[in-house]
């Protein structure tokens, strides 16, 4: 298997002119927003005697800006309805954003048309949450890798697809000879694993894995965990990591961004959040963690629950559960500035030293 | 007398490859105000063996052996009618899934007199009073408000607290909340929990905790079971199996948790996955996985393979290991020779 | 990282099929067994007829019409050669039902295979991509379903006999029955599929193939189609009945199949103004055989929803 995963990396050729400086992937102003109110005619309302077009939104992401620099993991934390799946979908261009652009490597990519996305798609994959839905029921372990190469190298032959498919099933840990056999009949770690080959197998440079692991029980959380920090060694990957778990980031991001109703509220590198969370939910959000040493849970207790996406808060989106929150809060949205030690927080608190 | 006794409880279910075990030989004890955590991963038996204490088990499944009994009444023989008497009224369930035990089409009041008039005889008003209380205790804002809405306008973490407070509408001796706090965002969950473990201290409430997340179960309950492959494999004080955990699955299962490597390290995964319950190894249904079934001398311990280990006394821990069995014999014949 | 389960030999498309729940409860169903039994029995019947039937109705010299509305055998009055009876025209109602079972399943199959190519290609690309092409089919869809078959084939017959003559109308009248039959119930699998594929397009393996770069048709045809395959099949068998039965009205109604080439439908007709006369075999017999036919097809649709119903059984 070592000796699978060596020769693999050897045969990963890295892009050529590798601009170091320049982030992989630059997400600016990125917004989303998604319709409520359906169709023309379910939009117009009656009111006050007059006929007039209602439109309600859904606010998934507000303004994100995000850098992915090559060969780090940025870990993108937040709780459901932050807007992060968000993220990773339009980066992956299954969604269009509303506003903003994303370039990866100096190139814009979010407008473009299916076609031209495809070299695109080569360099970069994704990996999904669900290991039970995201592999087609109805085909093969076989056939589901051998898609990808059939689509990117149109003119390799059979005996180089399969073995390619060999490859790669052998780097994730799954026996060749189980090609024959349908995703139900394995058990969920072993799918997952599956479809971290699938993403592998057209070799990308960046992968964005949503929540790869929080549908898998704790034991095989580790293997799939251990598994994607191998390939990152061995193949130099790129990722845009999506989670809920702060465990997880503390052990596999290089930076985490926090996020809090579709805006970023604070990044850092992974040590520097751990050892010194600057934001207010941050805060709470690692007080949280139910970790193994406490007897009795101590953590930030926040007021309310967080807020619709659809009617956003004036202001910070945090200051209604903010225990710092006064007057300027409620009127000016914080942006994203940089402390001395690198990390960058969105939080009018913190910038006028009463945090 | 424990308050609740389970013993040697064995669940099958009939499917149409044969009959499955479902849990087998699980016995613990629950003291009046004790909480309890059963850990487990997903196939473990966990869910089953919470449904099983209140006879909930759905078809195919049933009760093959041993006994339920809560406060002297064994509960697996009993009627469904005198199962309605302690369902809910002594022992009350808290699920995953808020939606599971709340009606959509009833208002929150409403279900809440519902339930309280079914086992008490009270008035409405005063059945609202009730009600009004408890959503106070459960720190739920605007309680008053609360009564008169649905399910559907409410949000996943309010849900949570509504379950809670109908949970102890009845003032029961025992909560069994399976993953109560799943399904809820992290800082949600840390409140509901911190909230459980209140009421529980507050109104010495019996408490048994389904969970796979160890760190809840440190935090929360005083004793925890461990079950792999439908058997209880560890038990004992919370503390010392976290701590000092005995058997290899559970090590291995905490070593696994990102906290306890170093970042950027490799974590220390246990291999392969829990196998199903209708094709069972033979022996210790761990030992496929296990890196202990080799003695020091490298070489394999036969009954590891052959025969399903019994409980041994490792501190105030039951193990259910071979390897501990021998571990603990080696120190009682190291001992008895000083 | 080591390989923890020895991989063994993946199972044959054959032992797929016999582990399959499908088989399972096909083994432990009677109501389905006798069905498929008497559906089998009736088709292969019906495409054998040339062979089996003692005459060939289609064939005027083999008609005796002395020998007309002579009663079946267990009656007095037979007479050997008709174990059935004869009808007004003096052919053999044994023969003339084993192939009017013929014209009508031919209609019923080939009616269904139109409607399912339709309804599933439009259904299939109104759920998948959505917006102004699901608005226009399904709309489409709604027009068509306000016509009831049977106004639509009443208008279509009536201007065709109008304008290419009731000859020619009887010549292709078993491609104008599949035709119009066809055209008016491609709704009912549009409706039915375009369902499924939405449920089945926001799965992630859906995703997953965009992300992989493929174009929507292929992921359409290859990835989400055989995923709606269950609720397909379900309402075939329901849709094969009903075409029959759809074509058994026309016919009736003096719409559908000439009595010389004639369905089940046209058989029930023409013996129905017998039926005074005491000769109630005419009309009967290909009525029985025609409840019996929809009565074992429906049951087997019933069974067959029950074991695809996705929310009883996963797979």
């Amino acid at each position: 298997m070592s000796t699978q995963t060596s020769a693999m990396a050897a045969n990963h050729i890295p892009t050529e002119n590798v601009d170091t400086a320049q982030p992989l992937l630059q997400i600016r102003d990125l917004k989303k927003r998604f319709s409520l109110s359906g169709d023309f005619l379910d939009q117009l309302r009656f009111k006050g005697g007059k006929l007039i077009r209602h439109q309600e939104h859904v606010h998934a992401i507000n303004g994100v800006n995000l850098e992915i620099n090559r060969g780090e993991a940025l870990c993108v934390v937040g709780e459901s309805g932050c807007g992060k799946s968000t993220v990773a979908r339009t980066v992956m261009g299954l969604l269009s954003p509303s506003e903003g652009e994303i370039h990866y490597d100096g190139q814009r990519i979010d407008h473009l048309s299916s076609r031209q996305l495809l070299p695109y798609r080569k360099r970069m994959q994704m990996i999904f949450q669900n290991p039970y839905a995201s592999l087609n029921p109805r085909m093969t372990i076989q056939q589901t890798l051998e898609e990808p190469l059939r689509l990117h190298h149109p003119n390799w032959n059979r005996q180089q697809i399969a073995d390619k498919v060999k490859d790669v099933m052998g780097s994730v840990g799954i026996d060749p000879d189980w090609g024959k056999r349908f995703g139900h009949e394995f058990s969920g770690g072993q799918r997952q694993r599956i479809a971290i080959a699938r993403a592998l197998a057209v070799d990308p440079e960046f992968i964005v894995a949503d929540e790869p692991i929080s549908a898998l029980d704790v034991s095989i959380q580790a293997q799939v965990l251990n598994l994607l920090m191998e390939a990152q060694n061995a193949r130099n990957l790129t990722y845009l990591f999506i989670t809920h778990d702060l465990a997880v980031v503390e052990h596999f991001g290089t930076r985490v961004a926090v996020m809090y109703l579709g805006t970023v509220c604070e990044i850092a590198t992974t040590a520097t959040l751990f050892a010194k969370p600057r934001h207010p939910y941050t805060q709470a959000l690692l007080s949280s963690i139910p970790r193994l040493e406490d007897d009795r849970p101590q953590h930030i207790r926040l007021k309310g629950e967080v807020p619709t996406p659809v009617n956003l808060p004036s202001g910070c989106v945090f200051h209604g559960r903010c225990p710092y929150a006064n007057a300027r809060c409620i009127q000016e949205i914080p942006q994203l500035q940089m402390q001395d030690d690198g990390t960058r927080v969105a939080c009018h608190a913190v910038e006028e030293g009463r945090l | 007398m424990a308050l609740l006794e389970v013993s040697q409880l064995d669940v099958r279910f009939a499917l149409r490859q044969g009959e499955v075990k479902a849990i087998r030989d699980v016995s613990f004890t629950l003291e009046r105000g004790e909480r309890l955590g059963i850990v487990g991963e997903s196939g473990a038996g966990k869910s089953v063996a919470a449904f099983s204490l209140l006879n909930l088990i759905a078809k195919p499944g049933f009760i093959a052996g041993g006994s339920i009994t809560f406060e002297g009444q064994t509960l697996n023989t009993m009627s469904e009618r005198g199962l309605r008497k302690i369902r809910g009224n002594r022992i009350s369930m808290i699920f995953q899934d808020p939606m599971m035990t709340l009606n959509p089409v009833l208002s929150i009041g409403e279900q809440m007199v519902e339930c309280l008039k079914a086992h008490r005889r009270i008035s409405s008003k005063e059945a609202r009073t009730i009600a009004l209380d408890k959503l106070r205790q459960v720190q739920i804002p605007s309680p008053e408000k609360r009564l008169d809405q649905y399910p559907h306008e409410l949000s996943g973490g309010m849900r949570q607290r509504i379950i809670i407070a109908i949970a102890l509408l009845l003032d029961p001796d025992i909560i069994i909340a399976d993953e109560p706090t799943t399904a809820l965002d992290v800082t949600i969950q840390a409140e509901i929990m911190a909230l459980l473990l209140d009421l529980c201290e507050q109104h010495n409430v019996g408490l048994i905790l389904i969970t796979h997340d160890l760190g809840v179960v440190s935090q929360v309950t005083q004793r925890m079971l461990v079950m792999y492959a439908g058997r209880v494999i560890e038990q004992g004080p919370t503390r010392e199996i976290i701590n000092d955990p005995q058997h290899p699955y559970t090590q291995g299962l905490i070593n696994a948790l990102p906290q306890m490597a170093t970042p950027g390290e490799k974590l220390n995964q246990i291999r392969g996955s829990m196998p199903s319950l209708s094709n069972l190894p033979s022996g210790c249904a761990f030992h496929p996985r296990c890196d202990f079934i080799k003695r020091a001398d490298g070489q394999t311990r036969p009954a590891c393979i052959e025969q399903v280990p019994g409980f041994v006394q490792a501190g105030n821990c039951q193990v259910a290991c071979h390897m501990v069995a021998e571990l603990m014999e080696d120190r009682r014949l190291k001992e008895e020779s000083q | 990282m080591t390989m923890t389960t020895k991989p063994t030999k993946a199972p044959s498309r054959f032992q797929r099929f016999s582990d399959s729940f499908l088989w399972y409860s096909f083994k432990r169903d009677r109501t389905a067994q006798l069905c498929l039994a008497v559906f089998i029995c009736l088709v292969v019947a019906a495409f054998a007829a040339p062979l089996i039937a003692p005459t060939d109705p289609y064939d005027l010299r083999q008609i005796d019409i002395l020998a007309s509305e002579l009663p079946p055998f267990w009656i007095d009055g037979t007479d050997e050669r008709y174990i059935l009876g004869t009808d007004a025209q003096g052919r053999d109602l044994w023969s003339i039902v084993l192939y009017g079972t013929r014209v009508s399943l031919l209609i019923g199959f080939g009616a269904v295979i139109l409607q399912a190519l339709l309804g599933v290609t439009f259904g299939l690309m109104a759920g998948y991509l959505g917006g102004r092409v699901d608005a226009f089919f399904m709309r489409l869809a709604d027009i068509q379903l306000s016509f009831s078959t049977l106004m639509v084939a009443i208008v279509v017959g009536a201007v065709v006999k109008a304008t290419m003559g009731s000859s020619f109308y009887s010549q292709y009248a078993v491609l104008m029955l599949v035709l119009i039959i066809g055209l008016a119930e491609w709704p009912q699998y549009a409706r039915t599929v375009r369902a499924s594929v939405l449920a089945e397009k926001n799965k992630e393996y859906v995703d997953a193939a965009r992300v992989m770069g493929l174009r929507s048709k292929r992921i359409m045809f290859r990835h989400v189609l055989p995923n709606t395959l269950s609720p397909i099949f379900v309402i075939s068998t329901v849709q094969i009945a009903n075409a029959i039965i759809s074509e058994a009205a026309l016919s009736f109604l003096g719409l559908g199949m000439p009595e010389t080439h004639p369905s089940l439908g046209s058989l029930i007709k023409a013996g129905f103004d017998y039926i005074q006369s005491g000769s109630w075999w005419i009309t009967l017999i290909p009525g029985a055989v025609l409840v019996v036919l929809v009565l074992s097809i429906n049951l087997l649709g019933d069974w067959l929803r029950d074991v695809m119903n996705p929310r009883l059984y996963k797979g």
